[in-house]
C-alpha cells in the first residue's frame, strides 16, 4: 500500500494512525534516506500510542524507550558495524517484550528481524514523500488494511501534537 | 570548606566505559576512558567497537586502571557515583551493577547521577570557583539541552531538542558529504574555508516553546540542496555547505542560550557535551555573551566527552547533600532530569 505525504506534519499523522492501531509485539522496519522522515514518522507512531514529550532521533543513543498505551522501543541500527552487535544490545529482549518496536535502517539487519513485521519505506524529494507499506505475515496484512481505512476516513481522528 | 572525600565515578551510558577517582569534588586523581587508553594488553584481545556487552568486558580493567592511576585501592574510596540514566539500559546496567557491587561489598554510599547533570558538573572540575546557580548548554551527538542549575542536584530543564541533537545534524550532513563518522569535527575543519552565508538555511523555532531546539529541518534542507545539485549535475561546494550548516546550528544554540540567560537573569553560561569543543560555537557564544556582560565557561575537550570524572564530581556534591541512592537504584533509559 502506498500513501502520499506533502509535509512532515502529514508524515507524522500517518504514523499516528499506525500508532493508534498498534498491537503488543508489533515490529515496524523503517527505511529511507537521511532526512526522508523516519524519525518524524516514528514521532507520529509515538503520538498515536499516547506518548507525550519530545520523540527524538535514536541515531546516537541507538535505542530510545517511551511509555505510552504500550511501551515503545525506537531503534536506529545505522551506527552498528555488524548486525551481531544487535545481540549485544539485548535486541531480542525488546522484540520479545509486549511493546512496539520501530527500527530505523532495519533493512541493514534483515536476517535478524522476526519473520512477521511491517516494512515502511519513505521516498521522495522536497517536501513530498511516498510511504510504501509492505506486510510480512497475515497479521500485518490486516494491519495495513485497517491503516488504509483509517487514513482514508480523513483527518480528525489522530492529533499528533505534543 | 572543601572536603576530602574520594569518590569513584563510573559511566557506561553509551559507547564509553569510563571510571574516575575524584577527591573533594574538584581534584581529578584519575579519569580513564576506554576509547582513549590502550586496554588491549589488559583485556587480552581486540576491544569490540560498539556493544553493550563490551562494557562488561571493560568495566573491571577500566576501574582497575583508574585506581592504579590514582595510586589508591578500594579501601581508600568513600563513595561510589554512577550514571543511572538516560542511556541504553543494557549499557547502564553494567556500570550500575558494578557500582552497587563495590558499594555493597565495601558498605559505601551509592550516588545515582543523571547523564546530563554529569556533563554540567564537568564545568565544576574545570573551573574551581564555579558554584551554582548558573545556566548550562549541553550539546552533544545525543543531547541538546538548556538547563538552569539552581543548586547541587536541582535542575530546571528550560529547553531541549524536539528531534535531532545538534551534534547529530552535523554528523548526518557530514555523512552525506562523505566526511565519515563522527562528522562534527570534520564539518568544523571544512567550514573554516567556506562561506557561512552561501546557503540560506532555515532557523527553526518550536511553536510555544521558544527555548526548544529543532535541527531536523536544517539537516533536511541541506540534504535537499545536495540532492538538487546532484540532479543538476552541479558541483557541490562542500566547504560552503559545512560553513552554512555550522552557522545555522551555532546561531540557534547561541540565540537560545542568550535568551535563556535573559529570562533567568543568569550571568554565567557553562558549555558541556562533545559539541562544546566546537570553536565556532565557543567563539560566537563568548562574543555575543560578552556584549551582555555574561561569562561563558568551557571545559577542556576531555571533560566534554562522556567520562566518569564528571560523574564522580556530581557524586561528591550529592554525598555532601545527603542525596544517596538505595542499593535498589535502577537504570532508567529515559530518565528525566
Amino acid at each position: 500500500m502506498r500513501l502520499k505525504s506533502s509535509s512532515v506534519t502529514e508524515t507524522e499523522k500517518i504514523g499516528a494512525a499506525l500508532g493508534a492501531l498498534a498491537f503488543a509485539g508489533m515490529v515496524v522496519v523503517l527505511s529511507g534516506e537521511l532526512g526522508a522522515g523516519k524519525t518524524a514518522f516514528s514521532r507520529g507512531v509515538a503520538r498515536g500510542l499516547g506518548v507525550r514529550g519530545p520523540v527524538t532521533s535514536p541515531t546516537f543513543t541507538l535505542i530510545n524507550e517511551y511509555t505510552g498505551r504500550l511501551p515503545l522501543y525506537h531503534f536506529d541500527v545505522y551506527r552498528l558495524n555488524d548486525p551481531v552487535e544487535l545481540a549485544d544490545l539485548g535486541y531480542e529482549e525488546y522484540l520479545e517484550d509486549e511493546g512496539v518496536c520501530l527500527i530505523e535502517w532495519g533493512d541493514l539487519v534483515q536476517e535478524w528481524l522476526p519473520k512477521e513485521h511491517l516494512k515502511v519505506q519513505l521516498k521522495g524529494q522536497g517536501d513530498t514523500r511516498t510511504l510504501t507499506f509492505t506486510a510480512q505475515g497475515q497479521r500485518y496484512e490486516k494491519l495495513i488494511k485497517e491503516l488504509k481505512a483509517r487514513v482514508d476516513s480523513g483527518p480528525g481522528d489522530s492529533h499528533a501534537r505534543s | 570548606m572543601q572536603g576530602t572525600e574520594i569518590i569513584l565515578g563510573i559511566e557506561t551510558s553509551c559507547d564509553e566505559t569510563s571510571a574516575a577517582v575524584v577527591q573533594g569534588g574538584r581534584k581529578i586523581l584519575a579519569n580513564v576512558i576506554s576509547s582513549q587508553v590502550d586496554l588491549h594488553a589488559e583485556y587480552g584481545g581486540v576491544v569490540p567497537e560498539l556493544a553493550s556487552r563490551r562494557h562488561v568486558e571493560l568495566i573491571t580493567p577500566v576501574v582497575r586502571a583508574a585506581l592504579r592511576e590514582a595510586d589508591l585501592s578500594f579501601s581508600d574510596i568513600n563513595a561510589v557515583a554512577v550514571t543511572c540514566g538516560p542511556g541504553l539500559v543494557g549499557a547502564l546496567l553494567v556500570g550500575l551493577s558494578y557500582a552497587k557491587g563495590v558499594a555493597l561489598a565495601r558498605g559505601l554510599p551509592l550516588l545515582g547521577v543523571h547523564h546530563t547533570a554529569a556533563h554540567i558538573y564537568a564545568n565544576l572540575l574545570a573551573t574551581p570557583d564555579l558554584e551554582p546557580p548558573f545556566l548550562s548548554l549541553v550539546v552533544s551527538g545525543g543531547h541538546t539541552s538548556l538547563v538552569l542549575m539552581r543548586d547541587h542536584g536541582a535542575y530546571e530543564l528550560l529547553g531541549r531538542t524536539v528531534d535531532d541533537a545538534a551534534g547529530e545534524a552535523l554528523d548526518k550532513v557530514a555523512r552525506a558529504l562523505g566526511l565519515g563518522y563522527p562528522g562534527g569535527p570534520a564539518i568544523e575543519k571544512l567550514a573554516r574555508s567556506g562561506d557561512p552565508e552561501a546557503l540560506q538555511l532555515p532557523r527553526a523555532v518550536v511553536r510555544d516553546h521558544p527555548l526548544d531546539f529543532s535541527f531536523s529541518g536544517v539537516k533536511t534542507a541541506v540534504l535537499n540542496h545536495l540532492n538538487r545539485m546532484r540532479q543538476r549535475g552541479e558541483e557541490v561546494n562542500k566547504a560552503d555547505v559545512a560553513a552554512s550548516l555550522q552557522r545555522a546550528v551555532v546561531d540557534a544554540l547561541t540565540e537560545r542560550a542568550l535568551a535563556a540567560a535573559r529570562s533567568t537573569g543568569s550571568k554565567k553560561i557553562a558549555l558541556a557535551g562533545g559539541v562544546a569543543a566546537n570553536r565556532e560555537l565557543r567563539t560566537r557564544l563568548k562574543e555575543q555573551a560578552a556584549c551582555k556582560g555574561i561569562e561563558v565557561i568551557v571545559p577542556p575537550a576531555i571533560l566534554c566527552t562522556d567520562n566518569a570524572a564528571m560523574v564522580a564530581c556530581a557524586g561528591y556534591y550529592y554525598l555532601k547533600r545527603g542525596f544517596t541512592a538505595p542499593y535498589t537504584l535502577n537504570a532508567v533509559a529515559n530518565l528525566p532530569l
